[in-house]
């Protein structure tokens, strides 16, 4: 928490007390010197493979976690919809973060990536009969029935097909009106889902099940791992943190890569970037089509996880939701991404309905339950915006960005860190 | 694409087709695509003729344009109450270039507000003419200030602090203040929609304009918005605060440089949306005769397609693309079936996007290049 204040000195006017430059008379300006001082002697005095050995200890801790609680218990199921969670604010942040394109329709791949699953992986096409390394038990069935992982990567090919359709009518747009073409986006696939069910695809087959949803998908089957039902959550949290490691390791790979690097360079400035031969069409429908096949995995998980592929699912605040769990980690900051997906998922499904029941039922009815969480969670991201406005784990290269803007040195560290930004420390 | 994208500031004079192509679809093609579902329909009806109704058992096929005059009259009337709170949106975009999701809520809290006023007041069937005119009118000032307060008091708390931090944040705010304004609606009236009283007849006939029969409904809409954005459209060109105003929509640095109080300017600027959206929810009671805590959010996407469609900024756009929306929509509604509008709303919207970023009325601005 010692990062310097997210704000350029000179609109501090309104609230210079809570928000002083660390130079200033204040008492938390002073204390947040010290805490940066000592985080960066901290820094310092630790080995070089310090965070590669924090990342191993933390896989190593996530994987072993289910052994600490009861095969059903509901810390799990709250951790299992987290780590999904985790897995799609990954996606988005490819868009929203790394290639700085607003998307408010992120749903449509969770909807497509349910659907790919309710598809592929039940009786709902139940003329056909196709299936491929699946349970004893579903090769009886009506139906296409496909092995998880096909249908993992089936979800993810649908909604990168998808992604790059829906990026075409943006190419030429840029900020809120990327915005808003893609909540359109959004919306339409939502519509479809509801009404899909009067869409007829022959033999009385329809495109969706609507309100109806379709029930009894397929669980993931592996042959030498363990069933996957309601009562033993283990293998589900197994598989799902399996797909974030490996979102998670691709993220840190594409970040790095010729690719992530030109989306950041389109974030900052389109103009230079195409200038310098970037790709325009090419990089930002990657984006698109990368962000998007995340989302539909995560989307085909939670299909097979809930057990139902409802259309009523699909709503724009579910958008909403994924793109606060981005910002609150820190646009752009991968780590930050798995943060915000992490706590949003916890908090929502974990610590309201705990605290909640907990508290005396003084809000009334049982049925609202849900609805005031969402209200105290509206509450949770306006406070949080308001008082880090730049994330929990902000990128490396957008704290740069604010220290330069400031124009005094905030920290030794990060103008040490070695960076296309050396010129703020020879201009120091 | 590509050869235009790579100079998105400047306007595209090329000398080769595509360019010209893309040109001429940007001047006509929305225009085309807006005038397509009327003359459609318009042409069906008289071709095809539509049912009228039934006399003993058979249906009574008719060949004229009463039913597309009628779609448009509820368009207009339903139009009239987007219309009012796109001009909440294009007022807040165009001055802090902030989609202010919440914006749609305050509609809602709008709605709920004139309904609780009314029971306050005790405005109800027995309520005599006079009395009745005098206690909406009442409702509709006091519906107007406290709507106008609220959206003011949303900007102090959570955008103001926020001016100078990333536009996402904002964002997220404003949308944090609409579920958090959606709660207050939940616990105000429970979850499932409410009928209220319908308290001035709205669906009773007041005359016919060949043939299409016009309800008190549509007359109270359009009664309602059309002096609002007259005062409106006034105060914003001829008076020194709304010279301001848009003196800080141009530019709010220079603004301040000239002594205007940009703060105090964003404050009136949310004041006057939160009125016109307060204006908008008594009407919506008063029309639809149901509320609803969600209400809000649906009505808030499909006035900021509006505002969008108009030319997001200009207050006369908004107007605009609020009544196209209306009628947009009960063309879908009474032709597609009211499942599939929202579809066709939003496919409007991708299309304005392409062939006219900047919407109808709007200007050319630096991110619709």
């Amino acid at each position: 928490m010692s990062d310097p204040p997210g704000q350029p000195v000179e609109e501090l006017d309104q609230n210079a007390g809570r928000d002083a430059p660390p130079s200033g008379p204040s008492g938390w300006g002073e204390l947040r010197a010290q805490l940066q001082e000592w985080r960066a002697a901290v820094d310092g005095a630790l080995p070089p493979w310090w965070p590669r050995a924090m990342a191993v200890i933390a896989i190593a801790f996530a994987i072993v976690l289910p052994f600490f609680f009861s095969l059903d218990s509901d810390f799990m199921n709250a951790t299992i919809i987290a780590v999904a969670y985790a897995v799609m604010s990954l996606g988005l942040n490819i868009v929203v973060g790394f290639a700085g394109l607003l998307d408010l329709g992120y749903v449509a791949f969770y909807a497509l990536g349910a659907y790919s699953l309710g598809w592929f992986g039940s009786d709902f096409f139940f003329k056909a009969h196709i299936h491929v390394l699946v349970s004893k038990v579903a090769s009886t069935l009506p139906g296409i029935h496909l092995n998880f992982i096909l249908i993992l990567i089936a979800a993810a090919l649908i909604c990168a097909l998808a992604g790059m359709l829906i990026g075409l009518p943006t190419l030429r747009l840029r900020g809120d009106y990327i915005a808003i073409v893609t909540l359109a986006f959004g919306e339409i696939i939502a519509v479809v889902a509801v009404n899909g069910q009067s869409v007829q695809l022959g033999g009385g087959m329809t495109l969706t099940a609507g309100n109806l949803g379709i029930s009894a998908v397929d669980s993931p089957y592996f042959p030498g791992v363990g069933m996957f039902n309601e009562l033993n959550l283990r293998p589900w949290y197994w598989l799902i943190l399996g797909v974030m490691l490996f979102v998670l390791f691709v993220n840190l790979r594409l970040r790095d890569s010729r690719l992530g690097r030109a989306w950041i360079a389109l974030r900052e400035d389109e103009v230079a970037a195409v200038s310098m031969g970037i790709p325009l069409v090419r990089t930002k429908l990657m984006a698109y089509s990368m962000g998007a096949a995340f989302g539909g995995m995560a989307g085909a998980f939670f299909g097979t996880y809930f057990t139902v592929v409802n259309a009523d699912q699909f709503q724009f605040g579910f958008s909403i939701f994924i793109l606060s769990m981005v910002i609150i980690g820190g646009l752009g900051s991968i780590w930050g991404a798995v943060a915000g997906g992490l706590l949003l998922g916890y908090i929502n499904y974990y610590l309201i309905p705990h605290v909640l029941n907990t508290l005396p039922s003084k809000f009334g009815l049982n049925f609202q339950l849900t609805e005031i969480e969402f209200g105290i969670y509206g509450f949770l991201l306006v406070m949080m915006m308001i008082l880090r406005p730049q994330g929990l784990i902000p990128e490396r290269r957008r704290r740069l960005e604010l220290t330069a803007k400031v124009g005094v040195a905030q920290s030794e560290r990060e103008l040490a860190e070695p960076s296309a930004y050396d010129t703020t420390g020879v201009n120091e | 694409m590509e050869a235009g994208s790579l100079s998105p500031t400047t306007p595209a004079v090329r000398a080769s087709p595509l360019a010209a192509l893309r040109r001429y679809l940007g001047r006509w093609g929305l225009i085309a695509a807006l005038a397509a579902l009327p003359i459609y329909y318009g042409i069906r009806d008289l071709t095809h003729g539509y049912q009228a109704g039934f006399v003993a058992g058979h249906p009574v096929i008719h060949h004229d344009l009463t039913q597309l005059g009628f779609n448009f009259a509820v368009g207009l009337s339903n139009g009239a109450i987007w219309a009012l709170i796109a001009i909440g949106y294009t007022l807040v975009y165009g001055i802090i270039e902030l989609i202010n999701f919440a914006h749609g809520d305050v509609f809602m809290i709008g709605s709920f507000t004139a309904v609780g006023l009314w029971g306050t007041l005790g405005l109800g069937f027995a309520t005599g003419t006079a009395g009745l005119i005098g206690g909406l009118l009442g409702t509709l000032v006091l519906t107007m200030v406290v709507c106008g307060v609220l959206n003011v008091l949303i900007e102090r708390v959570a955008y103001r602090p926020l001016r100078s931090a990333p536009k996402l944040a904002a964002l997220i705010t404003a949308v944090g203040f609409s579920f958090i304004l959606q709660n207050v609606g939940l616990l105000w009236r429970g979850g499932s929609p409410q009928s209220v009283n319908d308290l001035i007849g709205q669906g009773k006939t007041v005359f016919h304009i060949f043939g299409v029969p016009i309800a008190r409904g549509y007359l109270l809409a359009l009664g309602v918005m059309i002096p609002l954005v007259f005062l409106l459209s006034r105060f914003i060109s001829s008076t020194r605060m709304g010279r301001a105003m848009r003196a800080t929509a141009q530019d709010p640095e220079a603004a301040r440089l000239m002594g205007i109080n940009v703060n105090q300017t964003i404050s009136l600027t949310f004041l006057l949306g939160g009125m016109l959206a307060g204006a908008a929810g008594l009407i919506y009671a008063l029309y639809e005769t149901n509320i609803w805590y969600f209400q809000g959010f649906k009505a808030g996407l499909i006035a900021f397609t509006a505002a969008v469609m108009g030319g997001i900024g200009n207050v006369r756009g908004a107007v605009l693309g609020g009544l196209i929306i209306g009628v947009i929509q009960a063309l879908a509604d009474s032709r597609m079936g009211p499942q599939w509008t929202e579809a066709v709303v939003f496919g409007f919207l991708i299309m304005i996007m392409v062939l006219r970023p900047r919407g109808l009325l709007g200007e050319e601005t630096r991110e619709a290049g």
